[in-house]
């Protein structure tokens, strides 16, 4: 975990808030919608959204079409969000998400980026030697499958919507969401049965 | 000045070899290893303030924003023919290859 904030650092952020309420620019009610929602976000949604999509076609055609409001469908508020963008794995071609530039993340139906996707390593080798890197999570993909990699560089955040694993058939949308991992929503893994 | 994107899904672009980090500071939002490399326009992404302007509270007018796609291999000298990355590049950063 990161080391607790400094004391000259949240009176920074007092005077900041402060200015930014004076000026009319936020209120108190925005801020604290916005905390909420920030705490309530987690891999779970993003879990919810794919397992809908395996389950709702109309659904998966707007989650590849507008990530954005294929969020807002499932209850989040996407308001001051960056637009999300939901890439498709198929048998051919298999997303795998990076920032070199910084962390963007798509945090709005993911929550906070693990420590690993914000290391020099992930973000300088994911986007080299994808086929290296999917290989030490324990991912071989065979030559038949496009790797691609998605560097996260300006204003979108990515998700990446995984394929169905066969032997789910008949699972309803609660179970398939049990499936789908955090890692597997940004491609450095798929999901698995049992 | 029209938001209508100047480049369409398809189209061969080139990403411009400009390095503006080294005549002072500056943010940009344009990786380095895609800089005067080849690639093709995915789709427009729509407009968005310009980040190089927001960055030192300067009026930011809208870019175009676009998803290209890279071959990887040439990119690096290395890494499997056909694999590929795909980057948000604006489009004051592209032009005509």
């Amino acid at each position: 975990m990161a080391a607790p904030p400094r004391p000259e650092s949240l009176a920074l952020l007092d005077r900041l808030m402060e200015a930014l309420k004076a000026k009319g620019i936020v209120s108190d009610a925005e801020i604290a919608e916005r905390q909420a929602n920030t705490d309530k976000a987690s891999p779970e949604t993003g879990a919810r959204m794919v397992a809908r999509a395996w389950t709702d076609p109309a659904y998966r055609a707007l989650l590849l079409s507008d990530g954005t409001a294929a969020a807002e469908a499932m209850g989040v508020s996407m308001a001051g969000a960056p637009p999300l963008g939901v890439l498709e794995n198929t048998r051919t071609r298999h997303h795998l998400v990076v920032c070199t530039l910084c962390s963007c993340y798509p945090r709005a139906v993911l929550g906070y980026p693990p420590s690993w996707y914000k290391s020099f390593a992930y973000r300088s080798r994911a986007v080299r030697e994808p086929r290296a890197v999917l290989a030490e999570w324990g991912l071989s993909l065979p030559d038949s499958v496009e790797v691609r990699v998605v560097d996260s560089t300006a204003d979108y955040r990515w998700m990446v919507l995984p394929m169905r694993p066969v032997g789910t058939e008949g699972w309803d949308a609660a179970r398939l969401a049990a499936i789908v991992t955090r890692d597997a929503l940004l491609g450095v893994a798929v999901p698995k049965v049992g | 000045m029209s938001d209508a994107p100047r480049f369409a899904p398809g189209a061969t672009v080139r990403v411009k070899d400009d390095w503006p980090e080294r005549r002072g500071p500056c943010h940009i939002r344009t990786p380095h290893y895609i800089r005067g490399r080849r690639g093709t326009i995915v789709r427009p992404l729509g407009v968005f303030a310009n980040p190089e302007d927001l960055a030192f509270a300067r009026p930011a007018p809208k870019r175009n924003l676009y998803h290209v796609l890279f071959e990887q291999e040439p990119i690096w000298d290395e890494g499997k023919p056909g694999d590929t990355v795909m980057v948000e590049v604006f489009e004051h950063w592209l032009e005509e290859a």
